[in-house]
């Protein structure tokens, strides 16, 4: 047990040595501080300790200028740190282009993940080593948070809605994946792995994995049972509006309003319709809740990122 | 000595001893000493609970106590702690016995209300204890939503139940307290010739009476939501989880305030006693008690970082917590600069006041980490939290607590406790507590997350410190329990000021009388006039032995 004492998480992504440099900026402060309060009250207390039962000392003066120094100093620290800490949340919270997309699916008391070629896993994501992955969560039941501490980065995976996260690993290895939202009994065994391969190696588990069919290609063959594609036409001819190209374009609705459509609103226009309607088409559209779980969600907003306008265009000839 | 004995004068303690007298009494001393049997007794049930778990903790497959019991240990360590230990700790006990006596009053504005606050505390608390009895609650003591709402399948509306009417209690008290020291203040008492004790307190008051409220309709919504299937916090039904939790971290974060603004309270008046030194910069410290209540009101969203609420709140609610770390860093260093050129005691009160400004310090330090986003987004959840808020509401606000215990208990018993026993717990209690959470700082970023019964066997070493620690602490917690109580029967008599400190409460015979003073005391002069104190009033009991 003594052997084995970790004082420090590995480092393994491009987000945790940014992390840490500011991590030791602020323990480099605390120290300071530390040291500075507790050596001065240990010096007072001891220079300036009781020797006589009547001793009566005059009270000392009280400069403005002492009162005005340490508040200021404190506060010139601190905006460094905010700074510094706003500008690391802005490079977590927005993911580079390019990055592959993995779905994910927390409920209790697993994580489930969808690879773009196809591949599911649960409890255990492989990822290839110096590539940007963009995650797109939600979860079936309670709040769960997406948490691997060898990259230090942490995101609630909230029912109802999707939240991004992203990594770009920079060590190959086997790291720590916990859920670090309370989220009932199971909760400490809501824990995985996530293994950064190399590229090629990445490559061949993906080649070797059981399930074939791409996440877009299920998302199509869902768009085609579940009716989608006998409103939405890719030529624009049917009753909804060809979503040939919708992903991340304006969308105009009935009320006015502008919105872009992204995985959020794509989700919530298949589960409530009758919320957002676009501008021209009447309400007409069913509600798809209960009759598609979150996964299947995932695959046709997948099939629906794929459409680009240029193929909607090809569609049309 | 001043051979006054404690049984000869007529005292509030022993104008009667009938179990009715204690009941029904409207005396705010009486009331004080009902809070502090209820509040120890919750202490010991939660320290007990937080036992348990440490004991479980120390392998890394949780053998002793299964998940759910684990997780209703948890939950149940910080409802008691909180809702029954912190928050009413100081303000029930020093606030309802000191309040009227430092500004020279008879009892508080509405003594009957005040009794009312103490009824209405101990039926919640009866409420949650038969919760935690009848097979307790697991959702932690945040209740966050869907899981509380929805999932779980514990005793979540009675609990709830429970905090709800307890809030009350808190409401009143804060209610009393801050007409008190509106109305009752004795002729020459202004503002600022008030004891920051008592702006710490008014500071608690408005933090009471604008937070509980919400924490209240909170509750009640998830109640609701539990037994009619509301849809409010149910994203199935259309609701957002995550209101939840900023209706929840409205109250929850100034409650921090609540149970950590008292504490810095004893400490300011403790520091100028045993340095026989005027605060340093009384002013900076009175206000920055208000501004650490109203900005504290603006600071809830850094529980939120990673949960979803937008980049910018991210980055408001960040600046914002920066700002309240500003006037807690004013504190410490006025009460550093109070030592300077002093005449220092190393009485028991004091040490447990060095105790407050180390552990506070890094307390309030590791604070920053997670008010840095970018940071937070690493340690939020973990072990690192767990540690940071220890040290705030166990290292500091306890060791106020029990500094302030020690500093009055003379004048609300009329004895004194041993002072070599004192000091030895003193320092057992903060080595204990380093000991105890100082390796959680560490198996947070290490990335532990919190509310695990069981962990990865490379946690182990750090874990197990954490728990021989805590069993040093319980030692530290038991030792005052016993001398305190051995006090009673064979402590010396105290007489009207030990300490020789300034302040109303001291100018008045120990245990006072139940009217607290024969005459209502003028006030002429600046509180903590220790320089123009006569050296005749200062009685030594206990002779100082220089250090080193």
């Amino acid at each position: 047990m003594w052997r084995d004492l970790p004082l420090f998480p590995p480092e393994a992504s491009t987000y945790a040595a940014r992390e840490d440099a500011l991590f030791f900026y602020l323990v480099a402060v605390s120290v300071v501080f530390v040291l500075l309060i507790f050596s001065l009250v240990a010096f007072f207390a001891i220079r300036y300790r009781r020797r006589a039962p009547d001793e009566r000392p005059r009270p000392t003066r009280e400069p403005l200028a002492l009162e005005i120094a340490w508040s200021v100093i404190p506060l010139g620290l601190m905006v460094i740190m905010f700074v510094w800490g706003a500008h690391l949340f802005f490079y977590a919270s927005n993911p580079p282009a390019g990055a592959i997309e993995i779905s994910v699916v927390g409920k209790q008391w697993m994580w489930k993940f969808q690879h773009p070629e196809g591949p599911r896993e649960i409890d255990e994501l492989h990822v290839p080593v110096g590539v940007p992955i963009r995650l797109t969560m939600t979860s079936e039941d309670v709040i769960h948070s997406f948490f691997v501490p060898a990259f230090r980065i942490k995101r609630d995976v909230v029912p109802g809605r999707y939240v991004t996260a992203w990594f770009q690993a920079t060590k190959t290895g086997a790291y720590h994946l916990f859920c670090s939202q309370y989220c009932g009994t199971g909760h400490a065994s809501m824990t995985g792995q996530v293994i950064v391969m190399n590229p090629v190696d990445y490559e061949r588990w993906l080649r070797g994995g059981a399930s074939s069919v791409s996440q877009t290609a299920a998302g199509e063959l869902l768009f085609q049972r579940l009716g989608c594609s006998s409103c939405h036409k890719a030529d624009n001819t049917g009753r909804g509006p060809s979503l040939a190209g919708v992903f991340g374009r304006p969308v105009q609705l009935t009320t006015g309003q502008t919105v872009t459509a992204d995985e959020s609103y794509l989700r919530e226009h298949i589960l409530t319709p009758g919320q957002q309607v676009v501008a021209g088409y009447p309400r007409i559209m069913p509600t798809f809740k209960g009759l598609i779980s979150e996964d299947q969600l995932l695959q046709i907003i997948a099939y629906l990122k794929s459409l680009t306008g240029s193929e909607g265009a090809q569609a049309k000839q | 000595m001043n051979e006054i004995t404690v049984e000869r004068r007529q005292n509030y303690l022993n104008v009667s001893y009938t179990l009715k007298s204690w009941l029904l009494t409207t005396d705010h001393k009486r009331i004080a000493l009902l809070y502090l049997f209820s509040i120890t007794l919750f202490f010991f049930i939660g320290a007990v609970f937080a036992g348990v778990m440490r004991l479980n903790l120390l392998t890394p497959q949780g053998d002793l106590v299964r998940a759910e019991t684990y997780d209703t240990l948890f939950t149940m360590h910080g409802l008691t702690m909180i809702f029954f230990f912190l928050i009413p700790s100081i303000p029930g006990v020093l606030g309802n016995f000191l309040i009227p006596m430092m500004i020279g009053a008879r009892d508080v504005a509405f003594p009957r209300l005040n009794l009312a606050s103490w009824y209405i505390f101990m039926l919640g608390g009866l409420f949650t204890l038969t919760a935690a009895a009848t097979g307790g609650v697991d959702t932690g003591w945040t209740f966050y939503t869907p899981y509380s709402s929805i999932y779980s399948n514990s005793n979540v509306v009675l609990t709830v139940t429970g905090i709800f009417i307890v809030g009350f209690s808190s409401i009143l008290t804060g209610l009393n307290f801050m007409v008190t020291i509106h109305k009752m203040r004795a002729p020459g008492m202004t503002w600022f010739r008030l004891p920051l004790f008592i702006w710490s307190l008014y500071a608690t008051s408005l933090i009471f009476i604008l937070g509980t409220p919400v924490l209240a309709i909170s509750l009640v919504l998830i109640g609701l939501e539990r037994l009619f299937h509301l849809g409010i916090f149910d994203p199935r039904l259309g609701g957002d989880p995550i209101l939840f939790q900023h209706l929840f971290w409205f109250y929850s974060h100034p409650a921090v305030y609540v149970m950590i603004l008292p504490g810095m309270g004893v400490v300011s008046e403790l520091i100028p006693c045993f340095s026989r030194k005027r605060i340093f910069g009384y002013h900076f410290v009175a206000f920055s008690s208000l501004s650490i209540a109203v900005i504290g009101f603006l600071v809830w969203g850094h529980h939120m970082f990673v949960s979803g609420q937008s980049v910018y709140a991210g980055m408001a609610f960040s600046a914002l917590s920066f700002l309240v770390a500003v006037p807690s860093a004013i504190k410490v260093f006025n009460w550093t600069a109070t030592l300077y050129r002093g005449s220092i005691a190393f009485s028991t009160p004091m040490l447990y006041a060095f105790g407050f400004i180390g552990l506070f310090t890094i307390g309030g330090l590791t604070g920053l980490f997670l008010a840095t986003l970018g940071v937070d987004i690493h340690v939020h959840d973990t072990y690192f939290v767990i540690a940071h808020f220890h040290y705030i509401m166990v290292g500091s606000a306890v060791m106020g607590f029990l500094g302030g215990i020690h500093f009055w208990w003379p004048k609300i018993t009329g004895r004194l406790y041993p002072e070599g026993w004192g000091r030895l717990a003193a320092l057992i209690i903060f080595l204990g507590f380093n000991l105890t959470f100082f390796p959680q700082f560490i198996l947070g970023y290490l990335g532990m997350p919190r509310r695990y019964h069981m962990y990865p066997p490379e946690f182990q070493a750090l874990n197990v410190l954490s728990t021989a620690g805590a069993s040093i602490l319980g030692v530290g917690y038991l030792l005052p329990l016993a001398y305190l109580l051995w006090s009673l029967w064979y402590g010396k008599a105290a007489g009207a000021n030990p300490w020789g400190a300034t302040g109303l409460e001291w100018q008045t015979p120990s245990p006072p009388p139940t009217e607290n003073f024969e005459v209502v005391p003028v006030v002429t002069e600046e509180p903590y006039a220790y320089s123009t104190m006569e050296a005749g009033v200062v009685r030594e009991h206990i002779h100082q032995r220089a250090p080193v």
